[in-house]
């Protein structure tokens, strides 16, 4: 069985398949059977159970679900932190786990930015930009010029030489976004980026987040519980319900890209994000 | 602009307060002794206390003895630093072992360490060796305690970013674990200069024919209240030059850090 056509059965009958998911050629990124469980000597929770997703080159797919239906232990699993109880994740048909191994080769080819920057005190944006660099063993002149780069490109142009303390939260959080697209990721995950973020700095953040992934043609896991911001930014959306985390439905976001943040009042944008709601409102009640 | 110059005269404030202070100090002093005509042998003018300064300041002896009284507060501040951050990082890093220690490590915190200075003097004698070993105790425990916690307070968030790096043990310490436990060391060691030099001063009090705690307590026997207040006062400057070195390390190592960067006291 190809990882499709069990991604098809689990969908329920709402969701579009996206007609990009079939060129199987260009998969970025595979999961195949994903589940996860916790056990402890009282309990033993099912936190997610026979994930499906394979999402291709190019593509921006967010993931929305209520609190505790395993989005973040998705993530940390993608992002190689933690190790499936079930099946198989492929980056590039290579598999990141090998048992409760983690492949470091792989993990080494993707950028994470969690809910907070996470940023070293210590260290200017610039070197904070070009840490995972370092780590890998780059010389000094072609990261730093590197981290120039990437400074410019999420909008902290002039800011290369700040400490973290003098930048806002906003600009702390392109500082984490510039240090995971450093080693030019095969993959960005992103971990609810911008949930500390006041509304108004979050659809600046969603644009300009937009805008740098367009730029880089990166492939993007996107985690988040708001809706509005999963449609706007995904090229797919994906729906994870709680207990035990599955994959609900998946909905394909056909407007253009780039898109206005207009796109938001637009009649359909709102029918989507309304049935997504109503789809999480049903999980809250089962 | 107005905000700039506000935060330059905020950081000259001290330095023009405190000499301000130090003269009305003085003036209150002399005219104090005048009107009350207290004894000089307790309470002697602020003008008698210069002039003995100057004397006690160009013997060569009050040299001898700061030396040796400087030389066992940093003997012990050393010992204390490297002990006490190789204690703290471990404790720190094993809990089962500091959860069994605890209870003697709070222990020996409550004893007043001051009152096992005869003890000490009974076994490592009357030289420098007691007064080096009594400054490591007192300055010790802060360094530490402040080491362990600066350890255990990572952030839990900065590990994952390193493990999502794939970073090496020794790229995380070099990174992050030592340039994050570095402002608790620090702080630790502000504290511990201050308690070496009461414990050399203490061990000197106590026994031993060298070290301006023994200059002191000649003083005392000889009921020269200038001499002694002279003293007193060349080993507060020498206390207050070891504070502002470690002070200055502080601004060295760690410029980034909100103590050093919301500092606004005299150094500032």
């Amino acid at each position: 069985m190809s990882p499709d056509s069990a991604e098809a059965v689990k969908t329920t009958a709402g969701a579009r398949q996206s007609s990009r998911t079939g060129a199987a050629g260009a998969a970025k990124l595979e999961l195949i059977g994903v589940g996860k469980e916790f056990r402890t000597k009282r309990a033993h929770t099912v936190a997610l159970s026979d994930i499906n997703l394979t999402i291709n080159d190019g593509e921006f797919v967010s993931i929305i679900g209520r609190s505790g239906c395993g989005k973040t232990t998705l993530l940390r699993m993608l992002a190689g932190l933690l190790s499936p109880t079930t099946g198989r994740i492929l980056v590039e048909g290579r598999s990141l786990w090998n048992g409760t191994k983690v492949d470091t080769s792989v993990v080494s080819q993707l950028g994470v930015v969690f809910q907070e920057a996470n940023l070293f005190p210590w260290y200017s944006v610039a070197e904070n930009i070009a840490l995972p660099l370092q780590l890998r063993g780059d010389d000094k002149a072609s990261r730093m010029k590197r981290a120039y780069e990437l400074a410019e490109l999420v909008g902290l142009g002039g800011f290369e030489r700040s400490y973290p303390r003098e930048l806002s939260g906003g600009m702390r959080q392109r500082v984490a976004i510039a240090r995971a697209l450093s080693i030019n990721p095969k993959l960005l995950l992103m971990d609810e980026p911008f949930g500390a973020l006041d509304a108004l700095t979050r659809e600046r953040m969603n644009l300009e987040l937009q805008r740098i992934s367009l730029a880089t043609k990166a492939t993007v896991v996107f985690i988040t519980h708001d809706i509005n911001e999963a449609v706007f930014l995904g090229d797919r959306v994906v729906h994870l319900t709680p207990r035990p985390g599955r994959i609900h439905q998946i909905r394909t976001i056909d407007f253009p890209k780039p898109r206005s943040i207009d796109v938001q009042t637009e009649p359909e944008f709102g029918v989507i994000v309304r049935e997504l709601r109503h789809a999480l409102d049903e999980d809250e009640k089962r | 602009m107005r905000g700039v110059s506000r935060d330059r005269s905020r950081k000259l404030l001290p330095w023009i307060s405190t000499p301000i202070i130090l003269v009305l100090a003085f003036v209150a002093w002399d005219v104090f002794v005048r009107v009350s005509e207290i004894s000089d042998a307790v309470l002697p003018p602020p003008g008698r206390v210069l002039s003995e300064m100057v004397t006690v300041l160009t013997t060569a002896e009050t040299w001898e003895h700061a030396w040796i009284t400087t030389s066992e507060t940093l003997g012990g501040f050393l010992i204390a630093l490297v002990v006490g951050v190789v204690a703290g990082v471990v404790l720190g890093k094993v809990p089962w072992l500091e959860l069994s220690l605890r209870p003697v490590i709070v222990a020996s915190q409550v004893v007043p360490k001051v009152a096992l200075v005869p003890l000490f003097v009974i076994w490592f004698g009357f030289g420098i060796t007691s007064k080096v070993v009594i400054s490591a105790m007192l300055a010790f425990f802060p360094i530490m305690l402040n080491t362990q916690l600066g350890v255990r307070s990572v952030e839990a968030g900065q590990r994952e970013v390193m493990r999502s790096l794939n970073a090496t043990r020794w790229q995380t310490f070099r990174h992050l674990e030592m340039k994050s436990t570095l402002p608790y060391v620090l702080a630790g060691m502000e504290v511990g200069i201050v308690l070496a030099i009461i414990g050399a001063i203490v061990g000197e009090y106590l026994g031993g024919s060298e070290g301006l705690g023994y200059m002191l307590v000649r003083t005392l026997n000889d009921l020269n209240a200038s001499a002694m207040f002279a003293t007193t006062i060349l080993l507060s400057l020498i206390g207050l030059l070891l504070y502002f070195v470690v002070n200055a390390l502080k601004r060295f190592l760690i410029p980034w850090h909100e103590s050093v960067y919301g500092q606004q006291d005299l150094n500032g």
